[in-house]
Formats: C-alpha cells, structure tokens, sequence
C-alpha cells in the first residue's frame, strides 16, 4: 500500500505538485493520466523517494520513505523514471543483474542469476543477453532497464511512461507482461502512461492528474468518459466500447 | 538605450579613476591648471594614457574573441585558453625568440600568429574527428590540448632558462606599458570592427554548416575569417600584454545570460564590458597593495571566477 | 531457467599488466647501476616508490571522480582539486610565515594540509552537487571555473607575500619524483593505504552508482552518504599526489581510459587496480626513458602531460573512426 498526504513540490515561484493526497491500492496496475506538466512523474518520483518532497508525507507499507533506510526500501519498492543515460558501457545481463543489488549487495548467487535470466526472458530479450546497451534500439534499452526493475523482485513497481519509445507489438506485450506480473505474483504496479486507451484496457485502476492536484480516480469505466475525459484533457474526446473495453478515439 | 548609456557612464568613470591613480601624483589641479605641471602631463602622456588603452583594447578584443570562438566551436565553454589558441602563440613567441632572437617585436607576432592559428586549427580538426556526444568533451579537448602545447613550451622554456619570461605571457600584466610599447594593440581595435562587420554571418556559421549552407553562404570561409580574427587578436595580446585567461569564456557568457546570442546585439556590449571589466580589474590590482602592484591578470581570475560562480549557480539553482 | 554461468573475472590483462609493471621496475632499478649497488638500490627504490603512489593516487582519484560524475571525460584536476591543495599550502605560509611552516613537523604538517583538503574540498564541492543537481554542464563550468578562481587567488597570495616566502613556496612546489622527502613520502604510503581499506567496502555500492543517482537510490545505495564518501577519499588522494609530485593534470584522465578499454567492465574491483598499474607503467616507464635513454634531468610531468594529452586525444579520435 503506498499512501501520499499532502505532497507538493515548488520550483521557486512553480507549484509542480500541489498538496496530493493518495492512497494507491494493493495489487493489480495503477495507472497515471493527465496531460503535460500536470505533475505525474514528479509525484512518481517523489513517492519511490528519488526526488525530495517540498512537503508533505509518503509511506510505503507503513514506512515513512524520508525517513525509511534506502536499502530497506529497495526490497519493497521499485522505481524506473524515463530518461535513463549510462556513462558505463553495460550489457543487457549486467544491467539486470544490478536488480538483484538490494538482496546481494553485489554478489549475486546462483539463485540470484536464475532470477536475472528469468527477467530478461520475461522482456523477450534472451538473444540480446550479451549485447551492450549503446549498442541497442531505443525500444530494446527500454525492455532491458524494466528487466532490471523486474528482476528486483519488489511488491511495488513504479514505472515512468514505461511504453517509451515502444513499437506496437512491444507495447502490448510488455502491457501483457505487467498484466500477467500483477495476476499471477500478486504485485502491485503504478505506471505513468500516455496512451489513455493502454490505461483504460489494462489497469485496475485510473488516476487523472491536472495542474499538480489529482482530478479524477476511479476504476476505468469510471474515466473514461466524455465529460471527464474533456476536464481532463480539454479535448472533445469521444469513448466506445469495443469488445469489452472503453476506448477514446481523439485523432479528429 | 538606458542601458547603452549607464554602461558608456561607467567605462568613463573607471578610465578616469585609472587615469588618476598611480605611483606618481597626477591630479585633476597638477593638469589643468594656468601653468599645467610638465611632469604630470608627461606621466599622462608616456604612461597613463598608453596603460588605458592597452587596457581597454586587450579586454576588448579578448571578450570578442571569445565570442566568435564559442560561436564557431558552437559550445559556451570555449575560449582562447581552452582550445590551444593562447598556449600556441606562447609556444610561437618562444620559438621565435629562441631561433632569431633578433627580430622585431612585430616579426615575433607574426610568428605567434602563425603558430595561434594553427593550434586552433587543430584543435577544429580534432573536435570533426572526434564524436561530441557531449557538450562536455570540446572544452577538454581544448583544456588537453592547451595542455600538450604548454608542456612543450615548458620543456624547452626549462632547457634554455626563460620559464619566467614564459611565465610573463601567460599573466597579464599592464604595468609595463608604455608609449611605444604598446601601438600594436590598436590593430585589435580594427579586428574587433571586422569582427562586428561580420557578425551576422558569424551568429549564422553558429548554427552549423548545413543551416549556413542552406542559407547560401560558404561556411569554410566563415570559420576562417574568424579564426584568423581569434588568432590575430590572440597573438597580438600575449606579445604586448600577456594572456588574460578566462576572460573570453566569461565576459561573453555574462552578456549572452541578459542579452541572448544574436552576435551584431552582443558584440557591442561583449566590447565595452570586457573593457570595463578589465578596467577595474588592473584598477584593483594598483590600489590594493599600494605602492606594489599585482597584475590585472590575476585579480581578472579572481573576481571574473567569482562573479561567474556566482550568476551560475544563482542561475542554476532558479532553472532546478 | 538453468542460470548462465558467472562471469569470468577479467583476470588477464591485471596479469599481464602486472607484469609489465614489475619488467620496468626491474629495468628501472638494475640497467646502468654505476654506483655502490647499497646506494644505488634505495636511491632508486626511493623512486619507484614515489612513482606507484603517484600511479596510484591519481589513477584511484580519477576513476571513482568519474563514477560520482557519471562522466567520463572529468578529472578531480579538471574541477580544480589540485590548485585547492596549492592554495591552501600557500595560505599557510601566508598566515603563518615560512618560519613557522617550516619549523612545523611534516607530519603534522601534512596532516593539517590533508585535512583542511578534505574539510574544504566536502563543503565546497557539496555545496557545488547541490546547485548543480546533477546538471553535468553546469558542474563542470562551475568546476573549471573554480580552478581558476584557486589558481589566480593562489598568485595573488603569492604576490602578496615577501619574496623570501616565495622562494620557499616554489620549493615545496617543485618537489618532484627525484626528491622525494622521506617522512612525506612514509605518511602518504600510510595515509593511502588506510583510507584504501576504508574504501573498500564502497566498491560495490561504486558499481551501482554507475547506474545514475536515480537508479542508485532505487536500488537502496545511499547515495548522498556514498558520493561525500568517496569526494572525500578523492580529495585525500589528490593531496598525497599533489604534495609529491605537483598537480598531474591529464594522466588521470588517460589511464582511466585505457583502463575501461582494457578491462571491458564497469567493476571497480577490476577497473581500479587496472588503472593504477597502467599509471604506475607510465611514470616508471617515463622515468626510465628520460633518465636513461635520453639522459635527460627534467621533470617527468612535463612529458607526461606530453605524451598522456597526445594519447588521449588521439584514442578519442580512433574511437571515431571505428
């Protein structure tokens, strides 16, 4: 359970986050909406303690994460934000394998490297196991880093626009993945999204932000609305449902 | 407009006050009275007057180099110093008073000339060789390269007894000027006019090749005639004054946080700041420790570096 | 999932390496021996030693500088680290006259250098992070800069004071790989070798850091702890380099470089050691030639900075073209 009390973040004049108050629910995949600059990675990132909060609280299974030991933390909650730049020249399998750091500390047992190449199977990357990093596309990195993220094995994920740089087929599957990850092993994802219809097919739940304060939350058919979705977006955005699911279609 | 005119107030005052000051008494009474008194008028004439000049050229030259080197280069971080520019004419001014200690002064700066522009020619050619996946690696290119150059210049400096005349290069120093001594640094002033003259092809050269070429201009020819402008102005300061280090990365980069980079806007204003800066700094050097002096170049490291630091990071704690 | 076997350490190349080392150390100490070999030996064992703990110093600064940067084309000389250690120096003379300073104990001496090395250089450069926020650019230009104001702050004092005080300063400046002092050269190998066991345990919390502080923090690395830490050690290690031999700008930055191409891996517990032979081959090896091939009496930093500078640049520029 990650619970929020009155964050905010101020840049000088610049309110980023204003007074967020949240409880996530345990279990299933939480997803982040809301248009640019309304604040969603920075509450990401001020919730898994990567970037310091001008006020307020966060806690994480009860431990405060100002205060919590940092590697406390890290076997219960993991974060990977969007711009990822290594000054390092790493291969895939040694990316991953830094995963398993918080349990390790840096030396990894057999268990630890079934673990490792569990992660980078579950993204599809086995062929790509040994191949570095800069040498790789855009989307192949972006698999690699959430191996890393998976393979540190904690009840809480935190993505920032996880599907970056993704092509179709990739999306959905890691879409899938997250989907089977949050069913089968009972872990609870946050992802920051910006496909409204990625959000609306496979979360359990929808936080809408807008200006630094959440707007709307809810279940999906909750959300995806009309008149919602215009709050949210100020966009006339028009949702059906297709088999099952509500899909916004906004492209006219 | 307002601001044209509280600058050109300044410049004024200080090269009043730098005119006043000194060991020897020059005072508005001594010059202008019925009967001027000859000495002062002579002090003013030989002397005063001569340091001024060489003062407000070198910072004036010196502050536009730098420009055009940051907008050739197309990096914040690069100035005469670091990218070779400054150390090669050290090394051609060696060379010429090693092999014919009989030149003139002005046959020395050509030599140093040569030699200014073909280190930062080089130091050109290795940043197209080298992939610039950062802004970071050009200014330590240059940093290195100033470095392989001086190393060289110390070796043989060393060897034939004359670090400390190297030494003098490299600090500028106006208390030597004197009438005739000096003369060559009004050529500064011509370059800095043609610098101006060109500026909007430079501000254009600054945006790359292909957006120069798009535009139909020939991009070589730019980048020539500017550094062929740095090296000049390089050579000519390190010959008569000795090098102000730094003044050039931080005169530019001061004027380029208030008034953006169109070049034929920050010219003017790069010219007269680096003259007041430099101004005040040979100023302070003088009063500081009367009746001594410590040179204008060591007082420009101190205050510039602060007063850099210091809009720097006020800058980058506002931008977070 | 059958798990792949662990990698293999790259044990090799430190082999080979180490072996180099020992070759020029061997041909340092016994080619050409003209003198009483009981005067001979420890004059230039004297040497060598100074060497490796330059080597080392610089190599070990260097390389962990780079990690908390995440960058690897900044040095600690680059940010202004040795001229802290030149002005500090001269300050003391200033505020306590040659006298003074040199009636001190070295030791002590030394001691309170290092330690108001540590103490500035912690506040200073956290205080630089700080505003930074990890933005690189503007910590290197702060840096530079920084370097600047030292240096020219260091010829002002150095102005300031009286000519004999001078003369005592430049001495203290120029010590060089030939002189090296006996006590100095003593606590420096002490004083390294302590804070090396100290750092050992920051190793693997190292390797993550490579990752950026962001995944560094996720991963539980406490990371601002860990980055005082190690600016710490680097500040220490650069005072030990600086106080033997004079500021050593660029070699750092080459032997780091050949170190990561070399050794093929982010390990520190390889990177390390790697780069600190390669820098203890390239003084010894420098020393060697100068000395006994050219016969020539010059510093050694000057060709260092020489051939390290035209080295680098031209790695950087096959690394282009590959």
């Amino acid at each position: 359970m990650i619970e929020a009390k009155n964050v905010s973040k101020r840049y000088g004049e610049t309110l980023v986050v204003d007074g967020v108050t949240l409880s996530l629910p345990v279990g299933g995949i939480t997803s982040i909406i809301g248009p640019n600059g309304a604040g969603k990675s920075t509450l990401l990132s001020m919730m898994s303690r990567v970037m310091p909060m001008s006020s307020g609280n966060v806690w994480v299974d009860g431990l405060d994460v100002t205060t919590t030991p940092g590697d406390t933390l890290a076997k219960r909650l993991a974060i990977l934000r969007q711009d990822n730049h290594l000054s390092a020249r790493l291969t895939v399998r040694e990316l991953v394998t830094f995963g398993r750091y918080p349990h390790t500390q840096g030396r990894p047992t057999v268990q630890d490297r079934e673990h490792v190449e569990r992660a980078i199977e579950h993204m599809g990357l086995s062929a790509l196991a040994d191949r570095f990093l800069d040498e790789m596309s855009g989307g192949q990195r972006q698999r690699a880093f959430v191996a890393m993220v998976l393979c540190q094995d904690t009840d809480h994920v935190l993505l920032d626009e996880p599907l970056n740089g993704l092509d179709l087929k990739h999306a959905v599957s890691m879409m899938k993945r997250l989907r089977h990850a949050a069913d089968t092993l009972g872990k609870s994802f946050v992802l920051v999204l910006h496909d409204i219809n990625f959000a609306s097919c496979y979360s359990d739940h929808i936080v809408a932000m807008r200006d630094g304060k959440v707007a709307f939350q809810g279940r999906p058919e909750d959300i995806m609305r009309p008149d919602v979705l215009r709050a949210i977006y100020e966009l006339d955005i028009s949702v059906q449902q297709i088999e099952g699911d509500w899909i916004a279609t906004h492209y006219r | 407009m307002k601001r044209a005119f509280a600058a050109a107030a300044v410049l004024v005052t200080l090269a009043v006050v730098s005119l006043l000051i000194g060991a020897s008494d020059v005072s508005w009474r001594a010059l202008f009275a019925p009967e001027p008194d000859e000495r002062a008028l002579q002090v003013l004439v030989i002397s005063r007057l001569p340091r001024l000049f060489a003062v407000m050229l070198a910072g004036t030259s010196l502050g536009v180099a730098g420009l055009i080197m940051q907008m050739i280069a197309r990096n914040r971080f690069v100035e005469p110093t670091t990218a070779g520019t400054a150390e090669s004419a050290s090394l051609g001014l060696l060379t010429a008073t090693l092999l014919a200690p009989g030149l003139p002064v002005l046959g020395k700066m050509m030599v140093a000339t040569a030699f200014a522009l073909a280190g930062t020619a080089l130091f050109l050619l290795v940043l197209r060789r080298i992939p610039l996946r950062s802004a970071l690696i050009v200014p330590v290119v240059g940093l290195i390269l100033g470095g392989i150059i001086d190393s060289a210049t110390t070796f043989f400096a060393y060897r034939y007894d004359l670090l400390q005349t190297v030494n003098a290069w490299t600090t500028g120093d106006f208390s030597t000027v004197l009438r005739g001594r000096y003369e060559l640094l009004w050529v500064t002033l011509g370059l800095t006019c043609a610098a101006y003259t060109a500026a909007d092809r430079l501000t254009v050269a600054g945006m790359g090749e292909t957006f120069t070429t798009n535009l139909g201009l020939n991009y070589p020819r730019i980048v020539a005639l500017g550094l062929s402008i740095v090296a000049l102005v390089t050579a000519m300061v390190v010959v008569t004054v000795g090098m102000i280090p730094f003044l050039g990365l931080i005169v530019p980069n001061l004027v380029s946080m208030v008034m953006g980079d169109n070049a034929r806007r920050s010219i003017p204003w790069v010219a007269v700041s680096g003259a007041a800066f430099v101004l005040l700094c040979d100023i302070v050097g003088r009063v500081v420790r009367h009746p001594y002096e410590i040179p204008g170049g060591t007082i420009a490291g101190v205050i510039g570096s602060v007063l850099f630091l210091y809009l720097l990071l006020k800058r980058g704690a506002r931008a977070g | 999932m059958p798990a792949s076997a662990p990698p293999v350490p790259p044990l090799r190349p430190l082999l080979v390496l180490g072996c180099v080392a020992v070759a020029f150390m061997a041909l340092f100490m016994l080619v050409d021996v003209s003198g009483p070999w009981d005067f001979v030996l420890p004059f230039r064992g004297k040497k060598i030693a100074t060497a490796l703990l330059v080597g080392y110093a610089v190599a070990v600064s260097t390389v962990l500088f780079q990690t908390v940067t995440g960058n690897r084309v900044l040095t600690p000389a680059i940010m202004g680290f040795d001229y802290l250690y030149v002005l500090i120096q001269t300050c003391l003379v200033f505020f306590l006259g040659s006298t003074t300073v040199a009636g001190l104990d070295p030791r002590f001496l030394f001691g309170a250098e290092v330690i108001i090395m540590v103490a500035f250089s912690a506040v200073l450069h956290g205080w630089l992070f700080g505003m930074a926020r990890g933005n690189v650019h503007l910590l290197l230009l702060s840096g530079v800069v920084m370097g600047v104001l030292f240096r020219s702050l260091s010829s002002f004092v150095q102005r300031v004071i009286e000519p004999n005080e001078f003369i005592f300063l430049q001495d203290r400046f120029f010590a060089s790989f030939n002189n090296p002092e006996h006590d100095l050269l003593l606590l420096s190998t002490v004083l390294t070798l302590g804070v090396s066991v100290l750092g050992l345990r920051l190793l693997r919390a190292c390797d993550v850091l490579v990752l950026g502080r962001e995944a560094a923090i996720n991963l539980g690395v406490d990371y601002q702890r860990t980055v005082s830490w190690v600016l710490a050690l680097v500040a220490i290690l650069v005072a030990v380099s600086t106080a033997l031999v004079g500021p050593v700008t660029f070699l750092g930055l080459l032997v780091a470089h050949i170190a990561y191409a070399v050794m093929r891996t982010y390990q520190h517990v390889f990177v390390l050691p790697a780069a600190a032979l390669i820098a203890a081959i390239a003084l010894v090896a420098g020393q060697f030639i100068l000395e006994r091939v050219f016969r020539l009496d010059t510093n050694p930093r000057v060709i260092i900075e020489f051939v390290g500078g035209a080295v680098f640049i031209a790695m950087l520029m096959r690394k282009a073209t590959r």
